[in-house]
């Protein structure tokens, strides 16, 4: 029988547009500061992962792996980059884990980066745009907030969900991360103030849509043995769970519904030994206002379509039954792509510690981190807590 | 900017919409599949051509378009269920912006998709319209 992975600890650099920053020195602060709070030296190291989308594009930069492992001091140890879209990260956290999980590995660094703001803001589209189908919609002029807009469109006409109760998602990511000081938008914005922002793709507006953003992050990992010899508060990753569905959106039976999110929130509770109202918070994967509405209904913690009233009600704030994106979320905390999945379990972790500050949750006891790729063509989910008594 | 043999292979998927078959379950793939999803290696894939009719599943008016599309703004773009069965991504054209409805009958069209610079190839493709214009 294997042994437990723990998380124990965990770094993140300032989300934004981070002139004075580039791709190594993001991931190198972020690494280094994951470290020194796990209190290792470094040495004991024995594998990394980095997940980063598109630093090819972005940067003109591939081979990431090598880069990160030598710009991080760590020459020589087995590196590896993870690539799946905007959920690089969260798989990178995963390959992470199964390492240690299978016995060969006791320490592993897991990083996330991306460096987005090299090149102007429509290339920084075209990038994205890798994450859906080239040939069949990229080429017929689709954008990321095109598809989404795609799913809202569904969303809105199967459920009846309102553009206010979209716009809510928005309103509350604002008011969370306005309470994280690593956040790139630190500010709220008004239900109007949304509502009325230029139209990117009907019905969707900038400000339902996740920013362009530089930021890293990163975690270490140990296994249970060397965890309980020298940290005092071991964050323990109970499931890690994955799954796929069709690269492109127009492919899926349901344009409404992330199945791959259902399916590898079903894996992870049966994992876990828990069900969906067992956990107290979650991080989930806001590309799109909309996209939270799908996410919450895909994790079960409101029914099929009713995402939008369940957001509307105040249940996913900070004081509602279940608060959701407590870090401000994509979109108000950024959206660097490749780091999102790494930041949102350490958004999970502070909080497990009790360390979220202003934002923290009470009694937050179990969460639970949904990171998506491209459309919903990759979603991979982690449940963690501190130890349960 | 892509080469041109990506495009030069899809010519008649693109231009026709041709796409594939699974002669063992029937089921029909556009854009094409080479391998049946649900009977994987006991299917035979052969070529298919759709009607062209359908109806609008979904869609979206594209306000902020990705480098190439400039010029097009703003552009209703669509999910379209083919009478065959499959749906695919599509603009919806020759129609006001407010026109296009979910149920929307609509029918294929052949038009200029995307040029690749003053300079570069002219890339041509399907397009849908409105079957019951206003």
């Amino acid at each position: 029988m294997t042994s437990r992975v723990a998380i124990i600890g965990t770094g993140i650099t300032e989300f934004g547009e981070l002139w004075d920053e580039s791709f190594r020195s993001l991931i190198t602060k972020a690494g280094t500061e994951a470290i020194n709070d796990s209190r290792l030296e470094g040495d004991e190291i024995e594998a990394l992962y980095v997940g980063s989308m598109s630093p090819g594009l972005f940067s003109g930069q591939e081979h990431v792996s090598s880069l990160v492992a030598d710009h991080a001091g760590l020459k020589g140890v087995p590196a590896t980059r993870v690539e799946a879209a905007c959920s690089s990260g969260a798989l990178a956290l995963r390959e992470a884990y199964l390492s240690i999980k299978s016995g060969e590995m006791d320490y592993v660094i897991a990083g996330g980066v991306e460096k987005m703001t090299d090149i102007p803001s429509n290339s920084a589209t075209v990038a994205l745009m890798g994450a859906g189908d080239q040939e069949w919609e990229a080429f017929k002029g689709a954008t990321f907030p095109g598809l989404y807009a795609l799913m809202a469109t569904r969303h809105m006409y199967e459920y009846g969900t309102t553009l206010e109760q979209i716009s809510q998602v928005s309103v509350k990511s604002h008011e969370n991360a306005a309470l994280n000081p690593k956040a790139q938008f630190r500010f709220k914005v008004s239900l109007e103030d949304v509502m009325n922002s230029t139209p990117v793709a009907d019905p969707l507006r900038l400000l339902h849509c996740s920013p362009i953003t530089d930021g890293a992050a990163a975690v270490v990992l140990a296994s249970e043995e060397k965890a309980r010899e020298i940290c005092d508060n071991p964050i323990w990753i109970n499931a890690s769970s994955c799954s796929t569905d069709t690269i492109a959106l127009h492919d899926r039976e349901y344009v409404s519904r992330t199945d791959a999110a259902t399916r590898a929130a079903g894996k992870a509770y049966r994992r876990a030994g828990i069900k969906p109202q067992d956990v107290d918070f979650a991080e989930v994967h806001d590309c799109f206002s909309i996209a939270e509405i799908m996410a919450i209904e895909s994790l079960g913690f409101c029914k099929l379509g009713e995402g939008g009233r369940f957001t509307e009600e105040g249940e996913t704030s900070l004081s509602g039954s279940i608060p959701i994106n407590t870090s401000g979320g994509l979109k108000g905390k950024g959206h660097p792509v490749g780091a999102t999945g790494i930041a949102q379990a350490v958004e999970a972790v502070a909080q497990l510690r009790g360390e979220a500050g202003k934002r923290q949750v009470e009694k937050a006891k179990i969460g639970l981190t949904h990171n998506v790729g491209g459309s919903g063509g990759t979603c991979v989910i982690h449940i963690l807590s501190g130890d349960l008594k | 900017m892509k080469g041109i043999a990506t495009h030069w292979r899809l010519i008649p998927q693109r231009y026709n919409l041709v796409g594939t078959e699974c002669s063992n379950c029937g089921m029909k793939f556009f854009p094409p599949r080479d391998i049946c999803p649900k009977c994987r290696r006991s299917g035979d894939i052969g070529e298919f051509r759709f009607s062209g009719e359908g109806t609008v599943y979904s869609y979206t008016v594209i306000h902020t378009p990705p480098e190439g599309f400039e010029f097009q703004k703003p552009y209703v773009l669509g999910i379209i269920e083919l009478s065959e069965g499959p749906r695919l991504l599509s603009q919806i054209v020759d129609c006001k912006l407010g026109d296009v409805k979910i149920g929307s009958r609509v029918e294929q069209v052949f038009r200029k998709v995307v040029a690749d610079g003053s300079a570069g190839i002219i890339r041509y493709g399907y397009k849908f319209k409105l079957k019951d214009p206003k």
